[in-house]
């Protein structure tokens, strides 16, 4: 029992950031059905941006809102200079534009920065948490809260604020949200800067577990698309289940099959629910005009 | 243009090129004498933590030597390559050494591939070729124009498993990262366990760019009687396992591997880093050495002259080259000359170098020559490096 409870923890922890990467990717996607792949770029940007504000002599709650301000910046300089001018490309032509970003952006962190490892401390001690004969960090705990913060803010002003509607508006007719007097290429700038706070988020809170490099980013964005993919491309709810799923899948393949197929678990479980819901657990169900 | 023409053209300016290269070549030849050596490292790319202190220490002490007057009156010459850690890219340039630089001796390979793709063409071309790359297999079997400078991945299984034994810890959990280092460490661990009278309980693994290990750790942690952990590998991994292990609050020993020999690691695993022991270069120490250490000297000096030169902390890849480069040195001296074979026949009769690795002693079996005592047991207290005794 503790023993699955430890892999639970586990999996909960690494599924937190997992559906953070997958939202960021959902507020792209609705706002400009682009899948912006340099979303793990974001998260790290956060880590990496973090430790070196502090590093140069910043406290760190400052150095922290320094690097989601600097993150957001970094996202909006995206649509501006590369997603905006390519408007009226295809939809695969613009992610070949974000897989492009993505490089670039690795590229530049490792000159800018350099290509070491960081962490940053925890934010409030290290002495692991007892739950029923499993342990758990404090910075776990961060880090699943930050998620669900997150989740809720989102929800509000999604929901509950006029701009929030008005970008989802902008994600089901752009052509209608344009002619009833929403600023489209508002919108789409507020997606990107948002996406990427969020990315930058999970990124700061994240960092004192799993130590983040100029590098961190690829594989979160891969494991944080199956996320979105298999809760549902576009649905913020799919996009957090669904992180969660891949989370926990990943945690009990390592504990409980082999920790050398952990990956291929959690991406057997993808294709599996794919195969049965080819549009994700909570995707929008396709109808075809004929 | 065809393609051949293309072909032929290219060649044709390529040749142009080299004979050019060449006449430069004699014309400086005639004001100095010159012994020229080549290296291919992997100065940049993944592999650059080791290349790169390689380069730098390879280029200060070549300036030195000749300062100092050269080898045999004549000055050397170091023409270094980067392989960007591309085997394929390794191979062309060793090619490009042997055939239009014309070296007498190598002093390179920082990775076990990047060796291991060049062995053929220095065998062929009987030069002599000294690796700075750890893996086993470029020294067994022997390959007569093929040495080696750092210990053997089955040397640091030993010096844990010596320690493990002397602290009389049998029962041990293995948790092994999946890249190469780390496997391969791991294959060298399983196969001498046995002669050490240890016994593997459990033996998990993790990827490279995995961020927790807590699941694997938890099952080490379930099996029955488990007295200590090992974890070879290197890079960030380790330094993950370190702090996932203080969280599930297992009370057994940690041993880590000479892969994570360096400051940063203590830097990346903080707190969680104390009492993990692990085995390293006396490089690491080299201050703290007893004043009688025979190899106290030789580790101080390049401590302190590369820490001067280049204003970073040393790091025990660079003490690999400067091995290679003064077994390379000592070897022409005995020789007294510059040829090819008889440098390789003085390089297998090194005995009683005292390098930055520890004592080398080669035979025409042994072309590494180091043994367990070449690395030291050191334990993480405070937050820096103590010496086991």
């Amino acid at each position: 029992m503790e023993t699955f409870l430890q892999f639970l923890f586990s999996g909960l922890t690494v599924g937190a950031v997992y559906a953070i990467v997958a939202l960021g990717f959902t507020i792209i996607y609705n706002a400009s059905d682009v899948i912006n792949f340099a979303q793990g770029e974001f998260v790290m940007l956060g880590g990496m941006c973090t430790v070196f504000f502090s590093l140069w002599g910043l406290p760190l709650p400052v150095a922290a809102v320094a690097a989601v301000i600097v993150t957001s910046l970094i996202g909006v300089a995206l649509n501006k200079l590369a997603i905006e001018p390519a408007r009226g490309a295809n939809v695969v032509t613009l992610i070949i534009i974000t897989i492009g970003a993505s490089i670039f952006l690795r590229g530049l962190a490792q000159v800018v920065f350099d290509k070491q490892f960081h962490r940053l401390p925890s934010f409030s001690g290290d002495a692991p948490i007892d739950v029923l004969g499993a342990t758990l960090t404090p910075q776990s705990l961060w880090v699943m809260g930050g998620a669900a913060v997150i989740v809720v803010v989102l929800w509000y002003f999604f929901t509950r604020t006029t701009f929030g509607k008005s970008i989802l508006a902008t994600s089901h007719n752009r052509l209608a949200a344009r002619l009833v007097g929403i600023n489209v290429e508002l919108v789409l700038l507020t997606s990107f800067a948002l996406s990427a706070a969020i990315g930058a988020l999970a990124g700061i809170l994240v960092t004192p577990i799993t130590l983040t490099s100029f590098d961190a980013g690829t594989m979160l964005a891969l494991k944080g698309f199956a996320a979105a993919i298999l809760g549902g491309m576009g649905n913020p709810l799919g996009a957090v289940v669904g992180g969660l799923l891949v989370g926990i899948a990943e945690a009990m393949g390592a504990g409980y099959l082999s920790s050398e197929y952990k990956d291929a678990v959690a991406f057997v479980i993808i294709l599996g629910v794919l195969f049965v819901l080819p549009s994700g657990l909570f995707g929008r169900r396709g109808t075809e005009r004929v | 243009m065809s393609l051949m023409t293309f072909l032929k053209a290219t060649a044709a300016t390529s040749a142009l090129v080299a004979v050019a290269a060449f006449a430069t070549g004699l014309t400086a030849g005639e004001a100095a004498a010159q012994i020229r050596i080549g290296s291919v490292l992997s100065i940049t790319g993944p592999a650059s933590f080791l290349g790169d202190p390689e380069d730098k220490t390879l280029r200060m002490y070549v300036d030195r030597i000749n300062a100092e007057g050269g080898v045999n009156g004549e000055q050397l010459e170091l023409i270094v390559y980067d392989s960007e850690g591309d085997a394929n890219k390794a191979r062309t340039l060793a090619t490009r050494l042997i055939e239009d630089d014309e070296i007498v001796a190598m002093v390179g390979g920082s990775t076990t591939g990047t060796t291991m793709a060049m062995v053929p063409l220095f065998e062929d071309a009987e030069i002599p070729f000294i690796s700075l790359a750890g893996g086993i297999v470029i020294i067994e079997p022997v390959n007569p124009f093929v040495f080696k400078t750092p210990h053997t991945d089955r040397m640091a299984c030993e010096k844990v498993f010596e320690d493990m034994q002397a602290r009389g810890l049998s029962r041990v959990g293995l948790i092994s990262g999946t890249g190469g280092f780390g496997k391969s460490m791991r294959g060298q661990c399983l196969n001498v366990a046995e002669a050490y009278g240890i016994e593997i309980v459990a033996d998990e693994t993790y990827g490279p760019r995995d961020t927790d290990m807590t699941p694997q750790l938890t099952n080490i942690r379930n099996a029955q009687g488990l007295q200590a952990v090992l974890n070879p590998g290197f890079g960030q991994g380790p330094a993950i396992v370190t702090k996932n292990f203080a969280q599930l609050g297992i009370e057994v020993p940690l041993y880590q591997s000479h892969g994570v020999a360096s400051k940063s690691f203590i830097e990346l695993a903080g707190a969680a880093a104390e009492g993990v022991r692990l085995p390293a270069s006396a490089l690491l120490v080299a201050n703290q050495l007893p004043d009688d250490d025979p190899q106290k000297q030789v580790v101080v000096d390049y401590k302190t002259a590369f820490e001067a030169e280049w204003n970073r902390p040393v790091s025990t890849f660079g003490g690999h080259a400067y091995d290679g480069l003064m077994i390379l040195v000592d070897a022409m001296r005995r020789a007294g000359s510059a040829d090819p074979v008889a440098i390789r026949d003085a390089i297998e009769e090194t005995t009683g170098f005292m390098g930055t690795a520890g004592e080398v002693n080669m035979s025409p079996d042994d072309h590494m020559g180091l043994d367990l005592t070449a690395f030291r047991m050191l334990e993480i207290r405070d937050g820096d490096w103590t010496i086991v005794q």
